[in-house]
């Protein structure tokens, strides 16, 4: 059975303007991705792979092209209907983790739920469902500041799968961690992809964690997509 | 965002910045207490006189006289083109009549003597009057020396001071004592009395009937002496020295004046009365009491284009005051508008976390209005309490002066529910529309630029 087309970025291209330069942090890139694909977004530092990460997830959108996701163009959503796609079809987990620092952790993964206005009974079970994934179901009541890196990212994978989203994207979610954290992480995300046949956008510049855990690896340098290719 | 999440996200959001959002919400707070204060004042002295008024029967009263014609010196009045009813004596019968209009509690004569006062030894000549029941609580016996009359038959009176100071060096001693009325005692004659033939002979071809005047004593105890004048103003007409209550007075069946009018009109035997005082409801009453009264044919009076003005300056005192406590207020939302513009810049990761989670613009924005909400709230419950503070304080203050100055104290601050709910809404208002700016400028935040914000 084919598999089914998720997201299609056609000839996307975003620019900056600083004064009178016009900087293109993407250019004309086209991409398909399939339901349930790991896909990493591998690049240096300035390739664009972010920004081309950010258009996807509905943060950004593009100066020129179009960026489908099941058929919808997101360049063309109004910016109440790229919320909602945030809130509900998109998961993110950031190199920095991005907990609330003032919230405790099931505060923080509770967080998505009151924005989609869940009801509040199913909420703890949905919020202790998705720690128990984690590993973090004893430390709900911590706050982010007494949790490890690795903790916090777990944390934050939390927030993001609670939402039960079609697609997670991580942006460099090994950044802030040491290869152990990172690499649980990314076991974490695999497992997570096979279980629940979710589909995962990983930006990374760590060619070896890339080549380890995604299914396939775009290339991105200079804001152009160098390669694009299935690892097994 | 359901409410109650935002209002739960709010209120967490502003316990955290607490020395910060507190400082705020007090600035927010002294600008509803200056504003609570001052209006409390306003409010507070418009009550005081109003009360005052009130309780003195000038601006709730209808003093009725017959209308009958009365040639004055000077030029003939201008011919009224209304038609003139019948001219009615002010007898009992309408005073039943009067007490039975609509939002009448009350109707009472004028009864007021010259008459021989003997107390403690001394015999003087003095004015009398009768009291309505309702002068009780006019204020006038407020810190009186003895007590008000025990019922409203009780034969007892009360003495004016300069006049107890006349019947004796120490007024208070008074109090307790008996005093001895003499005055003329007015009785009306039957067709049966000995004396008909003289009477026949003297009245002519007149009517039959007549009145007799004897001198009569009435023995009353004094129970209180005071130092204002229950008897001034409208009505009134001031200057009695020794009360009564009326209805004692009343069954005096003192003469009056108007006794050889009711004789000349023929009917000798009821007593009629020169004026009657009405008392409605409430002042606001006045108007449509005087106009029934004046359908029955009776010239009426009243002082209600004077309260009508007393209300007028009152508001404007009111708008003044709260203008001069609104400033306050006015500078307390820029106090809000400033946190939460640093609110902005200090949250902007936050905004960019809540935006990647799914939140609209429109979540971002109720959430920050929601956080001015709450200071304007927290703020004018804690400014309603501290404005009621202040007005205790003033009427605190005020009151010692008061009494070092030998007066009864008086409530200058008054905070009613309607104060206290109006600033509470307003200080919820003025802080929403000092969030307007800041909530809209964070709901604009680009999530990415936001996100990548340290």
């Amino acid at each position: 059975m084919p598999a089914l087309m998720l997201i299609q970025a056609e000839r996307v291209s975003r620019e900056y303007r600083l004064g009178e330069t016009v900087i293109r942090a993407v250019d004309a890139v086209s991409l398909s991705i399939e339901q349930g694909e790991f896909l990493a977004l591998l690049g240096s530092s300035g390739s664009g792979k972010s920004t081309l990460l950010s258009m996807m997830a509905g943060l950004d959108r593009p100066t020129c092209g179009a960026i489908r996701v099941r058929e919808r163009n997101l360049a063309e959503l109004e910016a109440d209907e790229l919320a909602r796609y945030r809130r509900e079809t998109v998961g993110m987990v950031f190199q920095s983790f991005n907990l609330l620092p003032r919230m405790t952790l099931e505060e923080n993964v509770e967080l998505p739920l009151r924005l989609a206005e869940v009801d509040r009974n199913d909420r703890q079970s949905r919020v202790g469902e998705a720690l128990e994934r984690v590993g973090l179901a004893a430390r709900r009541r911590h706050r982010p500041s007494e949790l490890s890196g690795g903790e916090q990212q777990r944390g934050a994978l939390a927030r993001a799968l609670v939402n039960r989203p079609a697609i997670l994207f991580a942006d460099e979610p090994t950044g802030n961690l040491d290869s152990v954290n990172g690499e649980q992480i990314l076991l974490l995300l695999r497992e997570i992809q096979g279980s629940l046949g979710m589909t995962i956008i990983m930006v990374t510049h760590e060619r070896p964690l890339a080549e380890k855990f995604a299914n396939r690896i775009a290339l991105l340098s200079d804001g152009r997509l160098v390669s694009d290719g299935a690892q097994r | 965002m359901k409410t109650r999440d935002l209002g739960e996200l709010a209120v967490r959001n502003l316990r955290e910045a607490v020395l910060r959002n507190s400082l705020t919400t007090l600035g927010v707070a002294v600008g509803v207490a200056s504003l609570v204060a001052m209006l409390s004042l306003g409010v507070g002295l418009q009550t005081l006189a109003s009360q005052r008024l009130t309780r003195s029967g000038l601006f709730d009263a209808v003093f009725v006289t017959s209308q009958r014609k009365f040639r004055r010196p000077g030029p003939p009045p201008p011919r009224d083109p209304t038609p003139t009813k019948e001219s009615r004596i002010l007898d009992d019968d309408v005073r039943q009549q009067l007490s039975k209009l609509s939002n009448v509690t009350e109707v009472y004569p004028q009864i007021r003597f010259i008459t021989d006062v003997r107390c403690a030894g001394k015999s003087e000549s003095t004015s009398v009057l009768g009291l309505p029941d309702s002068s009780r609580s006019s204020g006038a016996f407020e810190g009186m020396t003895g007590a008000y009359f025990s019922s409203p038959t009780a034969e007892e009176a009360i003495l004016q001071i300069e006049f107890a100071k006349v019947l004796s060096d120490q007024p208070p001693s008074l109090v307790g004592k008996d005093l001895t009325l003499r005055y003329a005692e007015r009785a009306a004659l039957s067709k049966d009395a000995d004396d008909e033939a003289l009477l026949d002979s003297m009245m002519g071809g007149g009517k039959p009937g007549g009145i007799s005047i004897v001198p009569h004593e009435k023995t009353l105890r004094i129970v209180g002496i005071t130092e204002s004048d229950p008897s001034a103003g409208i009505g009134g007409f001031g200057g009695a020295r020794v009360y009564l209550p009326l209805k004692t007075a009343e069954q005096l069946h003192v003469a009056q004046p108007d006794d050889v009018q009711a004789f000349l009109s023929g009917n000798p035997a009821k007593p009629s009365y020169m004026a009657l005082t009405v008392r409605v409801r409430s002042p606001k009453d006045v108007p449509q009491v005087e106009a029934a009264i004046k359908q029955l044919g009776f010239a009426t009076f009243s002082l209600l284009d004077a309260t009508k003005s007393l209300r007028l300056v009152f508001t404007v005192f009111d708008l003044f005051l709260g203008l001069f406590g609104s400033l306050a207020l006015t500078v307390a939302s820029l106090g809000i508008i400033n946190t939460l513009v640093m609110a902005i810049l200090e949250r902007r990761r936050e905004i960019g976390i809540l935006k990647a989670l799914g939140a609209t613009d429109r979540d971002v924005r109720s959430l920050f209005f929601a956080e001015a909400g709450a200071m304007g709230l927290f703020g004018g419950v804690f400014g309603v309490a501290l404005g009621w503070l202040i007005g205790s304080a003033l009427t605190w203050g005020t009151t010692i002066y008061l009494h070092r100055q030998n007066l009864p104290g008086v409530k200058i601050s008054y905070v009613p529910w309607w104060l206290a709910l109006s600033a509470i809404g307003f200080a919820i208002i003025v802080s929403l529309i000092a969030g307007l700016y800041p909530a809209s400028r964070a709901a604009r935040l680009n999530p990415v630029e936001a996100l990548r914000y340290e």
